[in-house]
């Protein structure tokens, strides 16, 4: 036989190890993908939304019947009669968006002025009721719908996914590999051979620069086939960015697995770190959302600062230079945590 | 095993102290041991004296709080590379990779050595080639036993350290681990193996120290240990409920008793000759009208040696621990 290598023998082994797991081939693999799948059809582009109204149809059973034919007629209403009590129920469940009252002066509308979707409605509904009652609009409006390709949500998901996908892998494939291998031992009988450590943690982080490329190939083929999701920048920018996301989370991987000795610590270690990035990060929607006071904070995030390059790769196209101070952020929390974990490593 | 050969394991004045919020315990207090080239040598002791930490700082995993190590004429401090591929060693529990065949698995520990044997030579050396294509998770406890000392000797060691090799496993799977380590004794390696069966050590051992509370208590070839109870017999009997009792004295005047041991669930006398003992025990016991509940007779062991040397019995502690 001849004798292999200890690096190569011992990324093979953890290659072996990993694609013998199914269910670790699903969580990273199928699931991020089924994930956008799901995402995407969710919030697919879909026909101006009908706002739902109910009128009632108690007091003035005339004007009520005139108005609900004029609703009826438009596409934009989801319109019905409704009687007494039903009418305050279906507003208070969210069934309805609107509840239109005739009385003999005029119109009376009960809606949650909390609720956008009521307030669309309420706008909607005195708009298509005045017009209907004779007003004339003294100024006269066009509309022109503009939706394309690259400002949709499945577009704005992708990235997102992409950079959540690599922060998992980082933390699970390296942290929680690593502590349970510390569990069973297996590091202790590990450092028991001569088996440089370097040539371990370089085949854990070469294991993990391996499993990336098919996730983001999956993703990316995913969103361009089912969604049309076209990445704008080049292929290349966006696996260096991708490489530089694996790498630092394989970092913060290692470090958060540096001294935990129970699957339990390193389980909530991890969820510690994660939770507040899939939170604040950007990866379903705009890390904008959240106050001005905490933006310098979430910018500084690591999976901010990758989806944010992803998406300036992907979406607008923009070079690797552009983003060279997200990518050097992302790049020294990698080299600081791994630094950190190499002092206080524990392997037994 | 010829005396004056060469020493493969000097260690002096080991102590190990481990320091944590609420306790201070010294698990190694003062340790002295040499292992000479070519034997098979047995620490044995129960649970919680030592055995492990001993073994893991004679074999560099674990640094001393004082005292000198010696494994080979190196120290670790000074050659740990050189002395990584000269020795091998099965820890305590180790669980190998699951979902790596035993082949896998042997081929990964054999890459991280320059010299060593083929995965096929140590399953042969293991009697596990058949499970060569096998993952490890599907192996039995005996063949995972099996498998530890297959990857402590894939680097062809001079050196062989065991720590309870043998714990947990069925009779079955015992004895022939056991078969394993007289092949490898016979083939000239030196072995230091931990126990806490005194059986194993008496079969496997050329020499064995006891140690208890972090030191040993005695040292010697299973043989000359029992040799220092006086008698190679134990005769163990016990009296029905209603007897009343005979007095420690009284049995150390029959004929032929070294020693005498009184449990709380009977009595075991230590003899030279149990053919002259035990008719006179009988005898005796018939003349005060009492009525034995069981009697055996048996060759004494380290067991006893240990109860002996300690006032405690070591399968009480062996049990209660595990």
């Amino acid at each position: 036989m001849s004798r292999i290598g200890p690096f190569r023998a011992l990324l093979v082994s953890r290659l072996r190890e990993f694609y013998r797991e199914p269910e670790a081939l699903f969580w990273v693999y199928g699931f991020p993908v089924l994930l956008a799948i799901g995402l995407g059809i969710a919030f697919r582009e879909r026909p101006p939304e009908q706002v739902r109204i109910d009128v009632l149809v108690e007091a003035q059973a005339g004007r009520a019947a005139e108005d609900l034919r004029t609703l009826q007629a438009d596409p934009l209403f989801q319109a019905r009669a409704c009687h007494g009590d039903e009418c305050a129920q279906r507003l208070r469940l969210g069934r309805t968006d609107l509840v239109v009252v005739p009385g003999a002066q005029g119109l009376e509308f009960r809606f949650d002025p909390t609720r956008p979707e009521s307030v669309l409605a309420r706008a909607r509904t005195e708009d298509a009721l005045q017009r209907a009652a004779g007003r004339a609009d003294p100024v006269k409006v066009e509309e022109h719908p503009v939706t394309q390709p690259g400002s949709r949500y499945i577009d704005f998901l992708i990235p997102g996914l992409l950079g959540m996908n690599l922060m998992g892998g980082g933390l699970w494939g390296i942290g929680f590999v690593l502590v349970d291998m510390r569990v069973r031992k297996l590091l202790k009988r590990l450092v028991a051979t001569p088996m440089r450590r370097s040539d371990f943690l370089l085949a854990m982080m070469g294991s993990r620069i391996l499993f990336m490329l098919p996730e983001v190939a999956l993703l990316l083929a995913a969103g361009a086939l089912l969604f049309h999701v076209r990445v704008q920048g080049s292929l290349l920018a966006v696996l260096a960015v991708a490489l530089l996301g694996a790498v630092s989370f394989a970092g913060l991987g290692l470090f958060v697995a540096c001294r935990a000795q129970k699957i339990e610590t390193v389980s909530g270690l991890m969820n510690v770190v994660m939770l507040p990035m899939w939170l604040l990060s950007g990866i379903f929607f705009s890390s904008e959302r959240f106050p001005a006071a905490l933006q310098p904070a979430i910018q500084a995030l690591p999976l901010t600062l990758l989806n944010e390059a992803l998406r300036a790769v992907i979406l607008e196209g923009a070079s690797l230079s552009s983003q060279a101070i997200r990518l050097g952020g992302l790049a020294l929390w990698g080299a600081v945590s791994f630094v950190l974990a190499l002092r206080w490593f524990r392997w037994s | 095993m010829p005396a004056g050969s060469p020493v493969a394991i000097r260690c002096g004045g080991l102590h190990k102290r481990f320091v944590s919020r609420s306790s201070t315990v010294d698990a190694v207090n003062g340790l002295d041991l040499e292992v000479r080239s070519g034997e098979c040598f047995g620490l044995l002791g129960p649970n919680g004296a030592g055995k492990t930490t001993t073994i893991e700082i004679l074999e560099g995993l674990l640094a001393p709080t004082s005292g000198e190590v010696e494994v080979l004429g190196s120290r670790w401090e000074s050659h740990p590379d050189e002395l990584r591929q000269r020795i091998g060693i099965s820890l305590q529990e180790t669980r190998f990779a699951e979902k790596l065949s035993v082949r896998e698995t042997l081929e990964l520990f054999r890459s991280f050595y320059r010299r060593g044997l083929s995965p096929e030579e140590v399953l042969a050396l293991v009697s596990l080639q058949e499970k060569s294509g096998a993952w490890v998770g599907k192996l039995s406890g005996g063949q995972r036993q099996r498998l530890a000392v297959a990857c402590a000797l894939i680097g062809d060691p001079e050196l062989l350290f065991l720590d309870e090799p043998t714990t947990g496993l069925d009779p079955q799977s015992r004895r022939s681990l056991w078969d394993i380590l007289r092949e490898l004794r016979a083939r000239g390696r030196t072995i230091l193996v931990t126990t806490h069966y005194m059986d194993e050590a008496e079969r496997l051992c050329d020499r064995v120290a006891i140690v208890d509370a972090g030191r040993v208590i005695a040292l010697g070839s299973p043989a000359e240990l029992v040799a220092r109870l006086g008698g190679e017999h134990v005769v163990e009997f016990a009296l029905d409920a209603a007897a009343r009792a005979i007095g420690e004295a009284e049995y150390r005047a029959l004929p032929g008793v070294s020693g005498v041991r009184l449990h709380p669930d009977g009595v075991a006398l230590t003899v030279t000759e149990p053919h002259i003992t035990v008719p006179a025990l009988l005898e005796r016991l018939q003349r005060e009208r009492l009525a034995l509940a069981r009697l055996a007779t048996r060759h004494v062991s380290l067991e006893d040696v240990f109860v002996e040397l300690t006032g405690r019995n070591l399968r009480d502690e062996a049990a209660s621990a595990a």
